[in-house]
């Protein structure tokens, strides 16, 4: 598609007798000031809301589709050597990144929301877990099963499988809906600003009758109202997204314990995205004020 | 200039008007008179393209209506001054604004017009109000506006549709004493009124013709009008 930067230049530059005739107040002006701005603000906090379902989804999948337990439920006495025979294994298993035994501390802190601080871990039969953590080939389980059994018989595998695919299954239901609500707000912005500049149109009716009256093409009309139309959107768009951006700003910053509401904003090139939302807005406000006013000046002999 | 032949026009199911032939030829003056309600209003909206004849011939300067396109009705209209009876203003704009109207939508530079636009506004006595917004503006000083404004463009034909009926009787003797004025420069005028003083006023001034609608048809009126 060529773009005809004169024409977009003479748009944005105006026409300071056409600016005058459609009326610069009075509450068709305010209507699409206000729904275009309204729209934009909710719009912008869908799209942080996107962002961040999108990254909690992909912080579950990632996390558990690539680490798996290994549990050595043995005697005291035999433990360590099981441990040892176990990462021994795993270090010639391929699809193996990484494996560790967690020290105690890490098992006590684990321990610790059901059992409280002082866990007496050498005291407690407790098994050894041992964190195994896959490369992107991932591993043979039933494989590794077979040897874990032959060289370690007190190992057990646990690949997260029974738990990891309905928390993968619901971030990826989570991510849709994320994104679902996105497409909804921007289908909603585009309704509420086309009824908006329908509305105002339809008040302005005697505007475009007297311009008819006094010769006025139907170019020079259309042209008038929806120079007008869209920079009432774009200034009600700004104007919602700068106040959107500015409450997402003053949101608690994300952190480890913070969860999924600490985590909606932007972060780097993301602050870009709520750029989009007043054009948008004033895109739909140009294409819809074009239609209305077409039509409206079609019922006009 | 404009020419109607065998025109009919429908409105609400019922027709309003009916064979009715006529041509404002250049020059004239025309009274277009009636009881309320008889289509005088209809027929000036036909004269000047504002509506559709049901059936029939409609001539615009030669062009025939149905055929136009909607930038030819506009450009025809820049040559039809046109004074309704609620005037019709942009009520955010001045008078100055409002009577410049019809230069402003041909995209003609107000700044070399803008001797042409005081000439007007004082010569309808218009000059103290020209900053007033037409709200302000009394019944007789609205009228005069609107005659400014249908005047501007310096069109070949003015039709006015009651322009003295919201007018004393001395501001109507004014705004027809402008209008003989301008049929004396070769403008055509209709002037659709109930008014029958205004006509007798009118004919002791200037060869006018007079038209009477009568059930649904235009007719010349008769010498004692």
């Amino acid at each position: 598609m060529n773009i005809d930067w004169t024409k977009v230049t003479e748009f944005f530059a105006g026409d300071t007798q056409a600016d005058k005739v459609v009326p610069p107040t009075g509450y068709t002006a305010w209507l699409t000031l206000f729904s275009a701005g309204a729209m934009a603000f909710l719009a912008v906090f869908v799209l942080a809301f996107s962002f961040a379902t999108g990254k909690l989804a992909e912080h579950w999948g990632a996390d558990l589709s690539r680490s798996s337990t290994i549990k050595i439920s043995a005697p005291q006495d035999q433990l360590d050597s099981q441990t040892a025979a176990v990462l021994k294994v795993l270090e010639t298993t391929p699809g193996v990144a990484g494996a560790r035994a967690l020290t105690d501390d890490e098992q006590r802190a684990l321990l610790e929301p059901w059992f409280g601080p002082d866990v007496p871990v050498d005291a407690l039969p407790i098994p050894r877990l041992i964190e195994v953590i896959e490369s992107s080939a991932g591993f043979d389980s039933d494989g590794l099963r077979l040897r874990l059994s032959a060289e370690a018989p007190g190992a057990t595998l646990d690949d997260h499988t029974r738990w990891r695919q309905p928390l993968i299954k619901a971030a990826n239901r989570l991510r849709f809906f994320g994104w679902m609500s996105l497409l909804l707000i921007a289908a909603s912005v585009g309704a509420i600003i086309t009824l908006a500049a329908n509305a105002a149109l339809v008040a302005n009716k005697q505007v475009i009758d007297v311009l008819r009256l006094v010769g006025a093409r139907d170019t020079y009309i259309v042209h008038a109202f929806v120079r007008r139309f869209t920079l009432r959107a774009l200034t009600g768009g700004a104007v919602g997204m700068l106040l959107a951006s500015f409450a997402i700003l003053l949101l608690p910053t994300p952190q480890a314990e913070g969860g999924f509401l600490t985590d909606l904003g932007f972060v780097g090139a993301q602050w870009l995205w709520p750029l989009i939302v007043p054009l948008l807005a004033g895109c739909v406000a140009f294409v819809a004020t074009r239609i209305a006013a077409t039509r409206i000046l079609r019922e006009t002999p | 200039m404009i020419e109607l032949e065998n025109i009919a026009y429908n409105y609400g199911g019922g027709e309003l008007l009916s064979e009715v032939s006529l041509e404002l030829s250049p020059g004239g003056f025309y009274f277009l008179t009636g009881p309320s309600g008889a289509g005088k209003t209809t027929l000036i909206k036909l004269c000047y393209g504002a509506l559709v004849p049901t059936t029939g011939q409609l001539k615009m300067f030669g062009q025939d209506r149905r055929t136009m396109e909607r930038d030819d009705i506009a450009q025809a209209r820049r040559r039809i001054g046109v004074v309704h009876q609620d005037c019709q203003f942009l009520n955010h704009l001045s008078v100055s604004d409002n009577i410049a109207l019809p230069l402003m939508v041909s995209n003609r530079d107000l700044l070399a017009e803008a001797v042409n636009l005081k000439e007007l506004t004082n010569w309808v006595g218009l000059a103290s109000r020209a900053q007033a917004l037409p709200p302000e503006l009394s019944g007789g000083e609205r009228q005069r506006a609107a005659l400014a404004r249908a005047l501007i463009m310096s069109p070949d034909v003015v039709l006015a549709d009651e322009p003295t009926g919201n007018v004393d009787w001395e501001m109507s003797q004014r705004l027809l004493r402008l209008l003989v004025e301008l049929n004396r420069m070769g403008k055509t005028i209709m002037i659709a009124t109930h008014d029958l003083g205004l006509i007798r006023a009118a004919k002791s001034q200037v060869q006018a013709r007079v038209l009477r609608i009568s059930n649904r048809r235009v007719q010349l009126a008769g010498a004692d009008l």
